[in-house]
């Protein structure tokens, strides 16, 4: 058998196509393309929002109108036309489902491609799925389960309408509408998401999960999470995104706020899988994402993601450590290939005493690709004892792609212990010829070291989580691996 | 005109035969470049908003004795004072090998001709005073290092300094740079320079910046290496108001070693930004950092170190290490090591650390009998010890640790750390 070789391992990943390219016909509502305050007013009046959102959204917008599109990331793209989307689609929906047997048959189809049935979820699992398709949430399932502890699982739009005091009250305090460019027109027309809630004390049992799906040609999505904790409560929150493989580029511009309370702690994961583009760099996602957490004293947020899709990422999930003995933590893995490019990384601000935060990044490059980690840590000058620890590898796949570090450091306390530390690197010959050695063929070998490479952050996921990533993860290793 | 540089109307042009274009341009830049604000990104964590308040002139002066204003007690020491050739205090004998000529005795002085923006590039070549032209010729190995001092005297005065060196192939040589001030406050010496270093030659710069508190100094290093050459600056920081290195290697040759050295120990209000850049263009080369500082009251240090692999650029070993020691909760560390890597087969990485002196190790010297201020004093020139080690000139760390004798009230004895 010819030796499998990193060379062949590229071609590999060049030919890979994208395997989740389906679309669903499904007759849109949609709005009329452009954006001014009307298109806002529209997506206002549609969700039959009280008049406090409708501000918000036009307070934003307006915002936004004097911003400018930020240039500093490591990436290149045509911007995105903003007068050329459509800002709201919403399945068309004749009535409310009674019942899951009123669920259009051809949506149930599209989520049993996507490996989601609802059914199976239900009977098997145990994850409550909150399915959000074109911006409109379909089906929320566990919702009773959850209640009876009071946690509050639900669209986004639903929470408007539901518990518009929780809402108001937290919702744009960790990211303010205001905050950046994609934020700020996030927080105008943004059409739904999810909203959770977890009371004081209450450990959610299962994980909650948000399947997001960008299906109506030139249709931005726009979604918008909030995540509160109350004092002393869990949960684990999973994020997974497939989008359908589309010619023009598609604009994904989310926003996410956690917020944990005292002595809580919130684990949110992510699984990043928007179409990438075709091997010529043409079509694919623009994620735009702004996530932050806001730690309370003695609080944990933990973000973990697998990037795997999406032709320009652009995302930092980020921890505001206000509370003393609040921790952050994120692990990522970020995979891009072919014409891909991704500047990714966190924020961790220390402002409270004795916070600790942890950062661990690892960037694999293929093809073509531009893979940047840039991040932040921040010691304020009251944050006593301050601890982090940074590493941020980079494994380069071919001599054509490019791996790329931009690290902040600053730092205001003498009291705090910052490390980073960050190497760039190819599979060394010598890890392979080990292998060799020892009967495990080339072939093996690389998606031994692959794998290992990136244990540490899939070790970080969920279970039900872990098994998707890492099938993601080695989909560029499909073909070597026996 | 520029809002910014207010004091420009106030200097006289340089008066050196500069090439046209260049002036042309940079003319150009400062008419319409305002002054870098922390919204610039290679200006983040350095406000110059000051600099351009203070009236500058740019004066000549003179001084009677540089007995404690150099590095090192050598024949072949040059002199500027506000960046004008001393020729009383200046030697006029050169190893063998060696030639030096002011630059206002040259017919023309060739330079780069685009700014890209760097306003004070611009100021430096628009109001030119004077510098220096170092040939070290092919083959010529001069052992004896070249001493360049140069001495900022007065109240506001603007020096706009430069040094040429050309180091031809084969060749191998020292120079020792001193920045010192006399007698002067809100002064601010502008320094450029443009160093050639030619196929398997190896060229080191020993450069210790000394101005009084209450100076600026703004500086630009722009090296290119030739193949098979090694280049090495150690940069000691031990005073200055406000201190900007910007240290631009391209490396264009292959099989280059380049060495980047810096320490820095603050105090009082004390900045200093170190900018590097090193861009590697061709395959199989190697570079090092090592940028190490001791922070005390209410300094604040920066660190910004890229490295670039260009495609194609394989075989690379880039090391960058930036590691600080806050001593007063009121100093401030901005560390941004950078890595953008365009090969596969390289092997770059950077480390940063920031934090304070192990209590461990304080204590482990107070049960032994040392004060505190003598454990800590220990510590922290043992940690600074490592980069004044890279220091191949004897009699310069000689100096280096004579100066933080006295600035910090030590008493180290050079030799304990060999």
């Amino acid at each position: 058998m010819a030796t499998y070789t990193e060379d062949d391992l590229a071609k590999d990943l060049e030919g890979k196509e994208y395997e989740f390219g389906f679309t669903t016909d499904i007759e849109s509502d949609k709005a009329p393309k452009g954006l001014n305050e009307d298109i806002i007013r529209f997506i206002s009046a549609k969700k039959e929002e009280p008049e406090w959102m409708l501000e918000f959204r036009l307070d934003a917008y307006r915002t936004w109108l004097e911003m400018t599109e930020p240039e500093w990331a490591h990436v290149r793209y045509d911007k995105p036309d903003f007068q050329d989307i459509t800002y709201y689609a919403a399945p068309k929906q004749s009535k409310k489902y009674e019942s899951w047997d009123d669920v259009d048959p051809e949506m149930k189809e599209t989520m049993s491609k996507l490996g989601i049935s609802m059914e199976e979820q239900k009977r098997l699992t145990g994850v409550a799925v909150d399915f959000v398709m074109d911006s409109v949430s379909v089906a929320t399932s566990f919702k009773a389960k959850l209640k009876e502890l009071g946690i509050i699982f639900c669209s986004f739009s639903e929470a408007v309408q539901e518990y518009p005091e929780l809402v108001q009250k937290y919702m744009g305090t960790v990211v303010p509408k205001q905050d950046n460019f994609y934020a700020a027109l996030n927080s105008a027309v943004f059409t739904d998401g999810s909203f959770c809630y977890i009371p004081k004390g209450v450990r959610c049992p299962m994980e909650l999960s948000t399947y997001f799906r960008i299906n109506e040609s030139g249709t931005g999505q726009f979604e918008r999470t909030l995540v509160v904790a109350d004092k002393g409560s869990y949960v684990s929150y999973l994020e997974g995104c497939t989008a359908p493989q589309r010619d023009e580029n598609q604009l994904h511009a989310a926003v996410v706020e956690l917020i944990a309370l005292d002595d809580a702690e919130i684990k949110y994961s992510t699984v990043q899988n928007w179409f990438p583009g075709d091997k010529e760099g043409k079509g694919g996602v623009f994620n735009f994402v702004t996530k932050r957490g806001m730690c309370h004293t003695n609080s944990k947020i933990s973000w973990t993601q697998v990037e795997t899709g999406s032709a320009v990422t652009w995302k930092y999930p980020s921890c505001v450590l206000k509370g003393d003995n609040s921790i952050g933590e994120f692990y990522s893995v970020a995979v891009t290939n072919n014409f891909q490019q991704a500047d990714t990384g966190t924020k961790m601000i220390h402002i409270g005493k004795n916070t600790k935060s942890t950062i661990i990044s690892k960037g694999i490059s293929a093809g073509q690709s531009q893979n940047s980690y840039r991040g932040l840590v921040q010691i304020h000058k009251n944050a006593e004892n301050a601890r982090n620890f940074s590493q941020c590898d980079s494994l380069l796949m071919t001599d054509r792609c490019g791996a790329h570090t931009f690290p902040y450091i600053e730092c205001k306390n003498s009291t705090a212990k910052i490390e980073h530390e960050a190497t760039t690197s190819k599979i060394g010959e010598d890890q392979i010829f080990y292998c060799l050695q020892r009967g495990i063929d080339e072939e093996k070998a690389i998606s031994l070291i692959v794998n290992g490479y990136a244990k540490e952050v899939l070790n970080q996921l969920p279970m039900e989580f872990a098994v998707e990533a890492q099938k993601l993860l080695t989909i560029s290793l499909e073909g070597s691996v026996g | 005109m520029n809002n910014n540089l207010k004091f420009i109307t106030g200097l006289t042009p340089t008066k050196l035969s500069v090439n046209t274009a260049a002036q042309k341009n940079a003319s150009h830049v400062l008419d319409t470049t305002e002054l870098p604000t922390t919204r610039t990104e290679a200006w983040k964590y350095t406000r110059v908003a000051k600099i351009g308040k203070i009236d500058f002139k740019n004066e000549a002066s003179t001084v009677t004795s540089i007995d404690d204003k150099k590095v090192i007690d050598s024949p072949h020491t040059l002199v500027f004072v506000n960046g004008r050739f001393s020729k009383e205090l200046s030697a006029d004998t050169f190893p063998a090998g060696v030639s030096v000529k002011p630059l206002s005795t040259l017919d023309g002085i060739s330079t780069q001709e685009e700014f890209e923006g760097d306003i004070f590039g611009a100021l430096n070549l628009a109001y030119l005073n004077d510098g220096l032209h170092i040939t070290i010729e092919k083959k010529a190995v001069v052992e004896e290092p070249i001493q360049v001092i140069h001495i900022l005297k007065g109240e506001a005065q603007l020096s706009n300094f430069k040094v040429q060196i050309d180091a031809e192939d084969f060749s191998k040589a020292t120079v020792v740079q001193g920045f010192f001030s006399d007698d002067a406050s809100n002064s601010f010496v502008n320094y450029t320079s443009d160093i050639q270093v030619g196929v398997n030659t190896h060229f080191t710069i020993e450069k210790i910046q000394d101005e009084e508190a209450g100076n600026f100094h703004i500086g630009t290093d722009s090296v290119s290496q030739g193949k098979d050459s090694t280049f090495t600056i150690n940069t000691i920081t031990l005073n200055g108001s406000l201190v900007r290195n910007n240290l631009n290697i391209d490396v264009i040759g292959e099989n280059c070693t380049t060495n980047l050295n810096c320490g820095y120990l603050l105090k009082e209000k004390q900045h200093v930004d170190n900018h590097t850049v090193v861009d590697h263009r061709v395959p199989n080369c190697n570079s090092n950092e090592l940028y190490k500082g001791v922070m005390d009251e209410n300094s604040t240090a920066v660190f910004n170190g890229k490295v670039f692999v260009r495609q194609d650029a394989q075989k690379i070993n880039a090391f960058q290490s930036n590691r600080n020691v806050l001593l007063s909760d009121n100093a401030t560390v901005n560390s941004k090591p950078e890595l953008e890597i365009y090969a596969d087969d390289v092997k770059c990485s950077h480390g940063s650390t920031t934090g304070q002196l192990d209590d461990d190790a304080i204590y482990y010297l107070r049960a032994r009998g040392l004060s505190k201020s003598a454990a800590v004093q220990l510590l922290v020139s043992a940690f600074i010890a490592e980069v004044i080690a890279e220091v191949g000139n004897e009699d310069v760390k000689t100096y280096i640790y004579k100066r933080l004798n006295e600035r910090f009230g030590w008493d180290i004895n050079p030799e304990d750390f060999g």
